[in-house]
């Protein structure tokens, strides 16, 4: 099963490779690792997605918690939350397809950020789901390389708000 | 975060005066380390530092010693290290100290800042090379940072579950200059310590320890390190508790005591194993449930309820699940257990543990023509009257070491658990000497343990220590010719090699050497070893073909020990 853990660290160098290091050297599966400044200078927030049983997440948390330079962590597992990808994707795009792809990206909301002779430069973001749907109804045209920045994500406030599609 | 007083600093020093200041005041006067390029500024202000400064043979045993320094003081053990050769040199030792969760801070000088990446001469990536091996590292890239950075680094060896710390030191930030203006005060937002233990989860496991009709106390390093030995005893005293400990745990509970199990685990006595696997509670504390002591994690302790007192929140239900965690400092946790505990007298459960210990205690053949290494351990623990600071290579010197030597103080068995660091013995020996002038210090060595760094034997001679290296000279690596002879046939493939005159070769270096072969010489060689005031090595020709037993091979249960009708048959 997916997790998400978030975690502060603090914004200085070598943090990156402490935690990399760890997550290597205990055999832990990570799926994604994002790392962006926050609100506070002197931190930075990292979100994780680890693969793994309860045990495993318990203990990659725990681990996590001790590595030096790491504030806080949280494990976002049975949490109403928001999760995010972003992602850039080229799209072949020869003219008589265009109307056809240029419809799709409205239906998933996304973005024609560069127009180049053969292909479209789409930006598309939301949970995992549907950036992998997106990638699937764009296939049959021919993807020419695809950038992801990996999952964010932050805690609802409203509890009783529904849970969207934030769940992974 | 509390920080020591220091004085004002309010005159301009270099990069290198600070870091000698520094650890001043953190109370070091006794360091290891060899020199080098980018650490000269340093030494040079080590020069006539009041600093007791110890320089190995190799920055291997240099670590070791400073280890071993910890581990017997108490406090944090310091070492320096020139960048590149240096710092690679110390990856065994911190390696060594981080499994054992051994306090250290390692100084390691690095080429100028801006020829970090360029690979310059004698340049290493200290930090990404020793990152996982120790606790925490950085480089200091500001000479404003360094005395804040060090002063940290003191704090996170020596709190929490301790550990080797290593700073990175350019040989500019070295020299540059700074004059601090107001506080420097330690800023580590993501490190917090949790040293109280949970009450109600005290109150719970005290409840079970009361309830259990037959509990088991299982101590790890933890306790030492804590120095929560007599908190231990207390506990086990008033709740009426049998005890086993591992091979850093011994000491921490007095071995000729009759609650006294000794060790458990692989090579642990046959009564620690079978009390484990038939116990109703298991009271872990300061222990990691290594594999080395669980046998086949699955069968391990099956009908045991699980207490587990440890100050690292990671360990608890890392590899076996636990109970009743309580997290915290072992010392406090164990003082307000003791509290909450009721005397009683389990007849059945201890004369269940009588038996056992009757049947199965350690023992070797005392008839032998040959010399049995057990024997020569036997000699050196009462001629010492169970008082030497003992060390040991690894192998089967070292279980012989944990099986025949009773240890009945914390800090007494300075042993390399966790790596299991062949060589660790004879730095550790000069390491422990120099923090306990006073003391015996008995190596109980390898021979080819001893070969890995006998080259400290000349730095021994130069300080004029009194230790005592005993080689238990099999002319093999024993242990491992020991699992060839039992699992690969007796194919003895590299286990043996061409050993030096040991005698002859301590007498090069300016150390007492003797040699014996005769079974009725060992008593008053031992005596005579033990009257010297100069280092001594003695090579005892021992049994070649001797085993360590009993055995739990790899990935049985501990019930399922080899060995054990062999030590029946000695009776
Ligand atoms: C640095 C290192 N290399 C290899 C090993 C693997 N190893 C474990 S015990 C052993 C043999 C030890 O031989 P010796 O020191 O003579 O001890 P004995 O078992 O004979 O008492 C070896 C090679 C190790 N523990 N450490
Ligand atoms: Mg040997």
């Amino acid at each position: 099963m997916k997790h998400l853990i978030s975690a502060l660290v603090e914004n200085k160098p070598g943090v990156l490779a402490h935690i990399a290091g760890m997550f290597a050297a205990r055999a832990f599966n990570i799926d994604s690792l994002v790392v962006g400044r926050t609100e506070d200078p002197k931190l930075s927030r990292m979100t994780i997605v680890v693969v793994g049983d309860d045990r495993v997440v318990e203990q990659v948390r725990k681990q996590l918690a001790k590595v030096v330079p790491v504030v806080k962590v949280q494990d976002f597992v049975g949490q109403p939350i928001v999760a995010r990808d972003l992602m850039l994707v080229s799209v072949v795009a020869p003219p008589e397809k265009r109307p056809e792809i240029v419809s799709l990206v409205e239906m998933f909301r996304g973005k024609v950020v560069d127009i180049g002779q053969k292909t479209l430069m789409i930006e598309v973001s939301g949970p995992e789901s549907k950036i992998d749907a997106f990638i699937n109804a764009c296939k049959p045209y021919g993807i020419k390389s695809v950038a992801r920045t990996g999952t964010i994500a932050m805690p609802r406030q409203a509890k009783s708000s529904p849970d969207a599609y934030g769940r992974l | 975060m509390e920080s020591k007083p220091r004085a004002a600093a309010s005159t301009t020093k270099t990069g290198a005066q600070i870091v000698v200041d520094t650890l001043i005041e953190e109370g070091v006067d006794t360091m290891f380390g060899y020199i080098g390029g980018v650490v000269l500024p340093l030494f040079d202000k080590l020069y006539d530092a009041p600093i007791n400064f110890i320089v190995p043979r190799h920055e291997q045993g240099g670590c070791h010693m400073a280890d071993a320094y910890a581990r017997v003081s108490g406090k944090v053990g310091v070492v320096v290290a020139t960048s590149g050769p240096g710092a690679c040199n110390l990856v065994t030792g911190l390696a060594t100290a981080n499994m054992d969760s051994i306090p250290l801070v390692a100084l390691t000088g690095q080429v100028r800042t801006e020829l970090i990446g360029n690979d310059a001469f004698q340049e290493a990536d200290t930090t990404g090379i020793t990152r996982p091996v120790t606790k925490y590292n950085c480089i200091v890239e500001d000479v404003k940072d360094l005395a804040r950075t060090i002063r940290e680094a003191f704090h996170i060896a020596s709190t929490g579950r301790k550990g080797p710390v290593l700073i990175d030191l350019p040989v500019d930030v070295a020299v540059s200059k700074y004059k601090a203006d107001g506080p420097d005060e330690m800023d580590l937002p993501g490190y917090r310590v949790r040293t109280e233990g949970h009450a109600r989860q005290i109150s719970t496991a005290a409840k079970a320890i009361n309830k259990s009709q037959q509990p088991v106390l299982y101590v790890g390093g933890g306790v030492i390190s804590a120095n929560a030995s007599k908190e231990l005893r207390a506990l086990a005293e008033k709740a009426n508790l049998p005890v086993t400990m591992t091979l850093l745990g011994l000491g921490s509970y007095d071995q000729t005591k009759p609650k006294s199990l000794d060790m458990l685990g692989m090579h642990g006595s046959a009564y620690a194993n079978y009390a484990v696997q038939e116990c109703d509670l298991l009271i872990a504390v300061g222990a990691r449930f290594d594999d080395r002591v669980t046998g086949k994690i699955a069968a391990f302790a099956p009908n045991a309820k699980i207490i587990h007192i440890d100050i690292d929140p990671a360990s608890i239900s890392k590899n076996v699940r636990v109970d009743i965690p309580v997290v915290g400092d072992a010392k406090e946790i164990l003082r307000e257990l003791a509290k909450g505990v009721e005397h009683h007298e389990r007849k059945k459960w201890f004369d269940k543990i009588a038996d056992w210990k009757k049947k199965f205690p350690f023992r070797y053949d005392l008839d032998s023509k040959t010399i049995k290494p057990q024997y020569v351990i036997d000699e050196i623990c009462s001629q010492t009257k169970n008082k030497a600071i003992v060390t040991t290579g690894v192998g089967q010197n070292q279980m012989w070491a944990a099986q025949f030597y009773k240890f009945t103080k914390p800090r007494q068995l300075i042993s390399s658990g966790g790596l299991g660091t062949m060589g660790f013995g004879l730095p550790a020996a000069i390491g422990a000497q120099i923090a306990d002038p006073k003391a015996t210090v008995v190596d109980i060595d390898g021979d080819h343990s001893f070969n890995m760094t006998m080259t400290e034997l000349a730095t021994a001679v130069e300080h004029n220590l009194p230790i005592k290296v005993c080689i238990l000279n099999n002319g093999y690596m024993g242990m491992v010719r020991q699992w060839q002879e039992l699992f690969y046939g007796k194919r003895y493939s590299k286990t043996y090699l061409a050993n030096p005159d040991y005698a002859d070769l301590a007498r090069a270096l300016g150390a007492i050497g003797m040699t014996v072969d005769k079974k009725a010489d060992v008593p008053k060689t031992v005596k005579e070893m033990l009257a010297q005031k100069k280092p001594c090595v003695v090579d005892f020709k021992v049994d070649r073909e001797e085993n360590v037993w009993p055995m739990v091979p790899s990935g049985k249960s501990l019930n399922e020990m080899d060995g054990l009708d062999i030590l029946e048959r000695l009776i």
